[in-house]
């Protein structure tokens, strides 16, 4: 159990909150366009990394709002946490 | 009954409170505060246990409950510590793995002469094909390895967890972790103090640091009375900070509670764990630590021995031998050291009170009895080399071997935390690194070991957790402490004749890890996993470093370069009761709730929520569901779905954030309409379905699914993150209680409940129509919905009214023959119907079409969620589809959902949905079959729980009222 600091509540125990895999996965700008391997693609096809993985959280039992996380998948660090829109921050050095 | 004398001063017994107990059926007397260990040794009885595999008789090791020789059985309870454990009046106690009776062990006879279980057994036998493994070996390693006996009768104690946030958790009470909480405290941190022992000062309570011995019991004192004074130190003793996860959340574990602690920094002054010596016979009974000599005489007043050798390798051997000394004790010391490095405090104590000291010497094997139920003497000589021994050899007889050659430092925490372990294989000095942000380490953990440095690095490691936690402070933070050497670098002596242990638990000699590296398992985790090294209970406490240095000098290279197995949660045993115990898991009720009980209603859970089943008085479950299920086709009935999701979606874009997420068409609902929702997911699978009931132009009242809201309007949430459109979700689920009157009478019983100004006729108010007006006074939401397959009005109003307005409903129709119904009766009513159930009905892979809802999705809109997928998994579908069927009603085995259906005995299938109809009065269900089955007229095997076969017909899925005739009254 580690804590988030949720970027309008602070800091959390991670019970408050629920996962939903990586962040930035882009929808295709127009489904109908795009062959099926690329819509295949966007629909399953996850990073699974082991270090340093920009993931999406929501403060489910708290404010209910998503926000992107930058968590490192072996040690549970967690180097920051921002808001949907935001640039991506880049990743920590010591990867 | 032995009754010997103990000696003055024992810390933790009462000589004025005797306790009886019994072990092996023979009655003996300790006193309160003694462990089963120490009441045992006591009385004379040295013997505890006999080992794994060779069945040697094993005895006291370290008296801090770190090994596994001292295991026991309670009534109800295996594998208890017995040095560890206080005895009660009346305690049974059994000894653990004998054959005949402990002191006479039949299996000991044998494995003298067989070589029982070579090293690599379990290894090897679990790579032989499975079938051996299971026929052959299966039996012989369960009889074998067991430890203990499961009482599967035993009823289990109470367990609980609780919680805790302190700014610094110290984990180990002795003389570093006093020091750090109190330097915490006093600069207004709150502390938490863990300690495994019944009291706070580790070694300074048994262990020397000067020849009179007063020293550390006075200083033990003083800061003992200074942390009861402190208000924001708390202290738990005879408790275990059994795990370090990330951000310092720890598992504290004091009896049947675990207390799930948050600190904000985290001390760890565990200390250090004694290592033993390797020689022949190094593990009988009367071989012992020399600290565990020394918890005996000062913790429990017993002597150890009459005639001791102390084996020793730094200068705390020398506090073991004056101690003894004092106690009246025979002793001479074997010194692995010569005399120029020996000279020390201590060492110069023994000199001066005439103790003999046996320089750069080793013992090489201890003898015993007979039986080896003790060791009788010692046979020792020079050391002429790494490992080796001169050939002219002397003989002590002696009781008592006490091994003082070097510690661990207890660094399983620190390593679960992902601190790495650093070894010097030059001055035998560990070192931790790498340690997360927040975790201090205190104390010889650091390599520090003189008194006045513990004490100060103590304060050192609070001045780093009062740094972290932003208080200002005038500690030291850095300070050069004297580096003191306290590992004998090579311990080991090898002898012809084997039965030299390294890891005691596992019954594994010198010979076992040197012949696991020439098979060719040269890493140590490849050695633990052949030989099973460090895998016992004491999961190599006194064996990995032992098992390292071997295993270094057979791939010739350095101990720090073999390292150490990894560390993981627990640090020590756990018992299932503590990791189970009482578990919180929030609880819904409905406003309704207690009437359904005193309704009689049958409570099921239902995620969290617990809804009536059915009701009545429980004898027959079936009968009182089909009689619910006939009154509401015969006459009106009433259900409680205040359980159901409710969704608002406001603002100018609430109609096309509906199109957007929805199968279905929204723009042009009209105001006053209700109209059916199906969500699919971008992979185009049902995940959940409701109703739309527009409210205004701009507002929305939407159900979910009871199960499925809380994951839908995070959906809904995260889209509108990305969309921004002009709209507010809110799940106001928890503010409407929500009732469904349905049946033939329903609007009869609701025409009581309005005021004559609102129309409910068929047609004034016809079926999907929406209204709100007032039900028994109190504003309401009501729609017309055919989920049961009658006429039906949905009732949502505030919740804390919700409770009246059923008490109401359920009064103004008893002259309908109103009755209640259950959950379990609305699914078979809406079985009848043909109604499907999101997660009952469909699964992970489940499309419309599949399930034939086809007509729910509008193809003509430009976008919606799921769309692209839909369109692709059309052009190639999938090989099974969801049908309706029926059997005859007097078929002979009722089918189950889940059970499979089946052609040329292979699955197609399942059955998802199955009631014996009282309507229809045939079994009739849901279930996916092979795709080329599923036209009406075909049959499809289905197989019972019974493994009976039945041919069911493909039947139209809409089994009641396919006209839709009596919901549309
Ligand atoms: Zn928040």
């Amino acid at each position: 159990m580690f804590i988030i600091d949720c970027p309008w509540c602070g800091a959390r125990d991670q019970s408050e909150f629920s996962t939903h895999g990586e962040a930035h996965i882009v929808r295709p700008e127009d489904p109908e366009t795009v062959d099926d391997t690329e819509w295949g693609q966007y629909v399953f096809y996850r990073n699974n990394v082991k270090g340093w993985y920009r993931e999406r959280w929501m403060h489910a039992f708290g404010c209910r709002r998503w926000f992107n996380v930058l968590r490192n998948t072996a040690s549970d660090a967690i180097a920051t946490t921002y808001v949907p829109g935001a640039p991506r921050p880049s990743l920590p050095e010591d990867t | 009954m032995v009754k010997r004398a103990r000696l003055p001063g024992a810390l933790l017994i009462d000589q004025k409170q005797p306790i009886t107990f019994t072990f092996e059926g023979k009655t003996y007397q300790g006193y309160a505060g003694d462990t089963i260990a120490s009441a045992l040794a006591g009385a004379g009885q040295w013997v505890l246990s006999r080992s794994f595999k060779y069945h040697r008789p094993r005895g006291i090791l370290t008296m801090a409950g770190q090994d596994s020789n001292t295991l026991v059985q309670l009534l109800g309870m295996p594998n208890v510590l017995a040095d560890k454990t206080l005895i009660t009046d009346g305690l049974q106690v059994e000894a653990q793995n004998y054959t005949g009776s402990l002191m006479n062990d039949k299996e000991a006879e044998i494995s003298k002469v067989a070589r029982f279980l070579p090293v690599g057994f379990y290894y090897r036998a679990f790579f032989r094909p499975k079938g051996i493994r299971n026929r052959i070996w299966e039996p012989i390693i369960r009889a074998k390895a067991g430890l203990g006996k499961v009482d599967t009768r035993h009823r289990g104690g109470y367990y609980d967890k609780a919680y805790g946030h302190y700014d610094v958790v110290v984990a180990g009470g002795g003389l570093a972790g006093m020091s750090a909480a109190i330097s915490a405290a006093q600069h207004g941190a709150s502390v938490l103090l863990v300690d495994e022992n019944p009291i706070l000062g580790g070694a300074m309570n048994y262990a020397r640091a000067d020849i009179k011995g007063k020293r550390l019991r006075a200083r033990c004192a003083q800061l003992r009375q200074t942390i009861a004074e402190s208000a924001n130190i708390t202290v738990m003793t005879d408790t275990v900070c059994n795990a370090w996860y990330v951000d310092h959340w720890l598992a504290v574990i004091k009896g049947c509670r675990l207390h799930k602690v948050r600190a904000k920094q985290f001390i760890l002054a565990a200390g250090s764990l004694e290592q033993p010596a390797i020689f022949h016979n190094n593990d009988l009974p009367g071989v012992m630590m020399g600290s565990a000599a020394q918890r005996l005489m000062n913790l429990y007043g017993i002597l150890p021995g009459k005639n001791a050798v102390v084996l020793t390798g730094n200068d705390d051997g020398y506090g073991v031998a004056l101690e003894l000394r004092e106690a009246g004790a025979q002793v001479q010391i074997i010194e692995m050291r010569d005399l120029a490095l020996a000279q020390a405090t201590l060492h110069d104590g023994c000199v001066a009170a005439g103790l003999r000291i046996h320089y750069g010497s080793a013992i090489y094997a201890a003898k015993a009895d007979r039986n080896m139920h003790h060791i009788n003497g010692v046979e020792f000589g020079k050391i002429a080399g790494k490992g080796t021994i001169a050939k002219e050899h002397q003989q002590i007889s002696c009781d008592l071997i006490c091994m003082s050659v070097g510690y661990t430092p207890t660094y399983q925490l620190a390593l679960q935390a992902g601190g790495k372990l650093g070894y010097d294989d030059d001055t035998a000095i560990f070192s931790i690194e790498n340690l997360p942000k927040g975790f201090h380490l205190a104390g010889s953990l650091n390599g520090v070991f003189a008194t006045d440095d513990v004490q100060a690095d103590g304060q050192r490691a609070a001045a780093q957790a009062l740094d972290g936690l932003e208080i200002t402070h005038s500690l030291a933070a850095d300070f050069l402490p004297v580096m003191v050497q306290v590992n004998h670098p090579w311990p080991i002596f090898e002898h012809p004749d084997d039965k030299n242990f390294v890891d005691f638990d596992e019954d594994l000699m010198v010979k076992d890890i040197r012949n696991a590296v020439k098979e060719g398992y040269n890493e140590l985790e490849l050695v633990k996993r052949f030989s099973t090294v460090g895998m016992g209970p004491s999961q190599g406490r006194h064996a990995a470093l032992n098992a390292a240095r071997l295993v270094a000098e057979a791939t010739d290279r350095q101990v720090r370069d073999v390292g150490v197995t990894t560390a993981r949660p627990p640090f020590s045993r756990e018992t299932l009761g503590v990791m189970g115990g009482r578990v919180f898991s929030p609880e819904r009720l409905t406003p309704m709730h207690h009437r359904h009980a005193e309704l009689g209603g049958h409570a099921m859970r239902v995620g969290a929520w617990w809804r009536p089943g059915h009701y009545g008085v429980g004898v027959d479950r079936v009968a009182e569901i089909n009689s619910e299920v006939r009154n509401v086709r015969e006459n009106v009935g009433l259900i409680d779905v205040s359980t159901l999701g409710g969704l608002e979606i406001l603002g100018a874009d609430a109609a096309q954030f509906l199109n957007r997420v929805y199968t279905f068409a929204y723009l042009k609902q009209p105001i006053g309409r209700a109209r059916y929702l199906l969500m699919t997911n971008e992979a185009g699978t049902v995940i959940d379905d409701g109703v739309a009931c527009r409210m205004a132009e701009d507002r929305f009242y939407i159900t979910a699914t009871s199960s499925g809201v809380d994951r839908v309007c995070r959906q809904m949430l995260w889209l509108n993150a990305q969309w921004h459109m002009d709209i507010n979700i809110i799940n106001v689920t928890a503010a409407y209680g929500g009732m469904n009157l349905a049946g033939p009478n329903a609007r009869k019983v609701l025409q009581k409940l309005v005021s004559d100004e609102v129309d409910i006729s068929a047609e004034g108010f016809p079926y999907m129509g929406l209204r709100e007006f007032q039900v028994a006074g109190i504003p309401a939401i009501v729609f017309r919905v055919g989920f049961v397959g009658e006429l039906g009005y949905e009732i949502h109003v505030p919740a804390t009214a919700a409770e009246y307005v059923w008490d109401q409903v359920l009064a103004v129709g008893q002259e309908f023959g109103i009755q209640p119904f259950g959950l379990e009766t609305q699914r078979v009513l809406r079985l009848e119907k043909g109604h499907f159930i999101v997660g009952q009905d469909t699964d992970a892979m489940s499309t419309a079409e599949e399930i034939n809802m086809t007509w729910a999705i509008t193809q003509k809109k430009p976008f919606f969620i799921g769309k692209r997928s839909i369109e692709l998994r059309n052009r190639a579908l999938s090989k099974r589809k969801k049908v309706g069927f029926r059997l005859p009603s007097g078929i002979t085995s009722m089918p189950q959902e889940s059970n499979l259906v089946l052609k040329n005995n292979k699955m197609t299938g399942f059955i998802s949905s199955v009631w014996l109809s009282p309507t229809l009065n045939a079994v009739i269900g849901f279930a996916y079959c092979a795709r080329e089955d599923a036209q009406i007229g075909n049959h499809i095997t289905i197989k019972c729980d019974d493994g009976t076969l039945h041919q069911a017909e493909i039947i139209s899925p809409h089994f009641y009222d396919p006209d839709n005739a009596r919901q549309k009254l």
